[in-house]
This record gives C-alpha cells, sequence and structure tokens, in this order.
C-alpha cells in the first residue's frame, strides 16, 4: 500500500562525488520491505522524482542521490526543516523471505543504498551476506564503513582501481564460492552481467522514466518472460529468471 | 448548498469532474488511495482490440508546467477489458464509466464499440480519433475531417449508447472536425487529446522519448484547450467534455464557462493522485466564491 504524506528534511548532506544523504521524518509505516522506493514532488518541476529508500526507522526515512539532473540538483540545496510532499510504500521491494543462507548483495553507483536496507533484512532474519560494491572511481565510494558496521565482508571494486579491487563487481564474484543467491541493483550492464556470470537465481531492481510512480500511466513499462510489468508497481525488483535481455 | 450536478446525453453526473483516459487505468491504484465513487465517473485507459505493449521506452519526459508521454495505448485488449477489468472495477466502482475506445482501422473501432456497447457499467463511449502516440494509426483519423465523419457514422450503427469523439488538438481546424463528428451523428465531443511534443537530453544531443515525441500535456496547456473548447462548443450544438491540462477546481470552472458541459483532469492525477478528490472537494467553495449557484447556469457563457 501506498500513501501520500509530508515530510521533513532532518539532514542533507554530500558524502560523496555528487552524492548526497538526506534523512526525512514522517510516517514511514507504508514502508514494508527494502528496494520500495518513494516519489518526491519538486517545487518548480511537473512530475516527481522516484528515489530508493536506503533505510528507514518508526519516524525517519534515509535516502542516497546523485545528482544527475535539475530534480536532484534542487534536492541538493534543501535546507533542513525543508517540508516535501512525498508518495510513500511504492514498488514491490525485495523478497528475503526464502531457504537461501549464503547470498550476495551486489550495487553499483546509485544502486547501492537499497541494499543497505537488504543487508539489514537479510541479518534480521539470521542470514549474513556477502556484500560487493561497484564504484567508477574512488570519489564515488560511499557506504563502505556503513555497511561493514553491520557486521559483514565487503568488497568495493572500482573500475580505474583507485580503490579497491579494478574492474567490476563480477570480478570479485568470479574469485567468490559458496554462495546460493543475489540481491542487485546498479545500472543495466552491471545487472545484466551479475545475472549472466552467476549460476544462481537472484532478484534485481530496475528504474525508468516514470510519470506517477504508483502504475497510474503506464509510462515505465517492460516486457518480462513472465508478461508485461510496470517496473513502479510489479517492479522495480524482479526476478532473474524473468527477465528478457 | 450549490448545485454541481451535470448531464451528459441525459446520465447525470454528481458533478462534472473525470479523470482522463490513460492517466487513471481502470480506476485500481488510485482507489487505494481515494474512494474513487466521489467522481462525477471516468474514462478508461484506451482500448483497442488486440492487447498492446504500446511503445519503447523512455515513455515519459518532464517538461515545465506538464510532461510528454509515449505509452502508445497499451492496453489488456477488449475481452480482457471486458471479461476481467469491468467485473473487477465492479468491487471498487458503483458508477458507470466512459469507455474510451481506439483502433488501427474503422473496423477495429466498430468491433470494440459494437462490444463494450453491450456492457451495462459502459455511460459512454468515448471514441478517441486522436492520440498522437501510435504511429499512422489514430492520428490519421483524428486530422481528417472526412475519416472522423467515416468513423463516428459506423461506430453509431453499431452503438445504442451515446458516442463522443475524442478529438487531437494537432490539427489546423479543430472545429470542422467537430462538425463533421456532430453530423454523423456523434452524442458529443471530447477535447483535447495530448499536442505532439519532444525534449531533447542535453547530455546525449538526443531525443528523451524513444519513439521521438509524444503527447504534451499538463498545465502548460491549458489555455490552448480553453481556446479549443471554446471554438468547439461555440459551434456544435451537441455537448462538450473539455479537458487539458486542468488541475484546479477554479480551471474546471473555467472550462465550463468555456462550453464544457463536464471537465476530465489528465495529467494532474499523476503528478498528486488526489488531484480529482480536491477538486471535487474545493469545487463548492470556488463556486461560492464565485457566485456561481449551480454550475448548469455557466456553461458557454463566457
Amino acid at each position: 500500500m501506498y500513501k501520500r504524506n509530508i515530510y521533513t528534511v532532518l539532514e542533507n548532506k554530500n558524502i560523496a562525488k555528487d552524492v548526497f544523504l538526506m534523512v526525512l521524518e514522517g510516517d514511514t509505516s507504508f514502508i514494508t520491505a527494502p528496494g520500495q522506493f518513494i516519489n518526491i514532488e519538486i517545487e518548480g518541476l511537473y512530475l516527481r522524482r522516484p528515489i530508493s529508500v536506503c533505510d528507514w526507522d518508526d519516524k525517519t526515512i534515509t535516502i542516497i542521490y546523485k545528482v544527475l539532473g535539475k530534480g536532484t540538483e534542487i534536492m541538493s540545496k534543501m535546507a533542513p526543516g525543508t517540508k516535501l510532499d512525498i508518495l510513500t510504500g511504492l514498488g514491490n521491494g525485495f523478497n528475503t523471505q526464502n531457504e537461501y543462507k549464503n547470498p550476495l548483495v551486489i550495487g553499483g553507483g546509485v544502486g547501492t543504498p537499497p541494499m543497505y536496507g537488504v543487508v539489514k533484512d537479510l541479518l534480521s532474519k539470521g542470514v549474513k551476506p556477502t556484500v560487493i560494491l561497484g564504484f567508477a572511481s574512488k570519489e564515488d565510494v560511499f557506504g563502505e564503513e556503513e555497511f561493514k558496521a553491520l557486521g559483514v565482508d565487503v568488497y568495493i571494486t572500482t573500475n580505474d582501481g583507485t580503490y579497491g579491487t579494478e574492474g567490476f563487481v563480477t570480478d570479485v564474484i568470479k574469485n567468490l564460492s559458496g554462495y546460493d543467491y543475489f540481491y542487485a541493483c546498479g545500472p543495466m550492464p552491471m545487472l545484466k552481467a551479475v545475472s549472466l556470470s552467476t549460476e544462481c537465481s537472484g532478484q534485481l531492481s530496475f528504474e525508468e522514466r516514470m510519470g506517477c510512480g504508483f502504475g497510474g500511466c503506464m509510462g515505465c513499462s517492460c516486457k518480462t518472460l513472465t508478461g508485461n510489468k510496470r517496473i513502479c508497481k510489479e517492479g522495480p525488483v524482479m526476478l532473474k529468471e524473468e527477465i528478457i535481455w | 448548498m450549490v448545485n454541481t450536478k451535470v448531464t451528459l446525453s441525459g446520465w447525470t453526473l454528481d458533478n462534472p469532474v473525470i479523470p482522463a483516459s490513460g492517466t487513471f487505468g481502470y480506476g485500481d491504484e488510485f482507489k487505494d488511495f481515494y474512494d474513487i465513487n466521489i467522481l462525477g465517473t471516468f474514462s478508461f485507459k484506451g482500448t483497442t482490440k488486440e492487447p498492446r505493449f504500446g511503445n519503447p521506452t523512455p515513455r515519459i519526459a518532464d517538461c515545465t508546467r506538464g510532461m510528454i508521454n509515449s505509452v502508445g495505448l497499451q492496453n489488456p485488449g477488449i475481452e480482457a477489458v471486458i471479461n476481467h477489468e469491468l467485473p473487477k472495477m465492479k468491487n471498487y466502482f458503483n458508477k458507470k464509466v466512459i469507455a474510451n475506445i481506439s483502433g488501427f482501422t474503422i473496423d477495429e473501432y466498430v468491433y470494440c464499440c459494437e462490444k463494450i456497447d453491450k456492457e451495462d457499467q459502459v455511460g459512454i463511449i468515448e471514441v478517441n480519433v486522436s492520440c498522437p502516440n501510435v504511429h499512422g494509426g489514430g492520428m490519421a483519423f483524428g486530422t481528417s475531417a472526412e475519416n472522423v465523419y467515416n468513423v463516428t457514422k459506423r461506430v453509431k450503427a453499431v452503438t445504442t449508447k451515446p458516442v463522443y469523439i475524442k478529438l487531437s488538438p494537432n490539427v489546423t481546424d479543430i472545429v470542422s472536425i467537430a462538425k463533421a463528428a456532430e453530423d454523423a451523428g456523434a452524442d458529443g465531443i471530447s477535447l483535447i487529446n495530448t499536442m505532439l511534443g519532444m525534449r531533447i537530453n542535453l547530455k546525449t544531443g538526443k531525443p528523451i522519448i524513444a519513439n521521438t515525441m509524444g503527447g504534451f500535456s499538463g498545465p502548460a496547456i491549458f489555455p490552448v484547450a480553453l481556446r479549443m473548447v471554446y471554438q468547439v462548443a461555440h459551434a456544435v450544438k451537441i455537448p462538450v467534455i473539455g479537458m487539458g491540462g486542468v488541475s484546479s477546481a477554479e480551471d474546471v470552472i473555467e472550462m465550463m464557462y468555456a462550453g464544457a458541459t463536464a471537465v476530465q483532469v489528465g495529467a494532474a492525477n499523476l503528478k498528486n493522485p488526489y488531484a480529482c478528490k480536491e477538486i471535487i472537494e474545493d469545487l463548492p467553495r470556488v463556486m461560492a466564491k464565485y457566485n456561481i449557484k449551480d454550475l448548469n447556469d455557466i456553461i458557454g457563457k463566457a
């Protein structure tokens, strides 16, 4: 279920190159799974901006976003105390109710934030995942300490080798063994590479330009092996087995 | 007390506010935000004979005071609408709906309209001859008075319910097309559909929309829509449903002064899922503010 509410910006800080962490205070009761997203109305822009939830508790929602366009640029300048009109509880999110005991959690760039919620969710179910985070370069890296603080093993890759393992997340995955499942969010080439290079099943989170974010406009549809789906409604998380690459 | 009831071809609506086709699905997503029975009615997603996936993505581009969509009539097809969507709709919507029908040939329009005409849940058939997003399709009908006349005539021959023709603004003379529909026996006119628009991504230098162009809607087109509603309403004797950028109770009243008997709300539903609820709740206040006791008194009085 989804809902519209007014939220107050508590914190909005720069944590990596063009990457910001924002904490919002308000009703969080409609967020039920990691990987769900919120859709933020931004003054002066027509369509809302969908951003995935990184973490949430009884009173706050944490999002991490990268400044890529006009919307995120305006967001990056929002001061604490700013009131925002937000649709919350959107999308299906990752489903961690399964029998897999040794999953990989894979995040690429700004696809990393929702994976923090996934790790917390898995740990609460007694499952300790291995985390692999991929970035372009050292200045883009964020979240390493936060993930490590949860008590999981974290591998970092950078495309240019300026930090962690040089290359892509798949360069780490190929040297790992014993994993039985994966959860992934990141750019399309990463999702495809992860999907094609792993034997096991998994869940992947996709993105698309959206109109409404709640299934009303059919703006973000995609074809899957299990029929047409709306990224915002039946997604953004889909099973590896249903993706048409 | 003010009167917000309006009548379209003998069908009395509690209020003139109607979510526009393509921005409200079959009501399913919106019923989770509010009780959609407060609506005058709604126009369901444009339906074709065969199921359609629609256009490639990206299908959406944000604009100043509006948006472009290039959905391309994604819908499950007329059979699925009749067998699944309409029965499901009964669970949360107890009024009749407007059935929006699209097609690629006159025969397809005729086929779908004849089928949907038999459904008790349908109050009006809205024939969309104006979707800008289907190459060589609906647009060809909507831009030619002769085609609009022919499709209207053929559809009227197989239907008993009121038939409204939904017109495209992407024409040189919308009045002549509205008159062609009226001459062919249309019971009403809906206008306007989206305006053909485009955006380019400055990072790539390429169009944002995969199909290059799409339908521009939202508050930015309101003055154009209002002008066309005014022109058409003053040229035909049949009722007009006005739409295009309507976002507030004030806009609804303005549309009605221009000649609309009822008003559809489109893009606003996507930006704010409560848009129609808020407009309906605000209507009595705005009517009182402008000393309007009965909305019927202002239709076409501009």
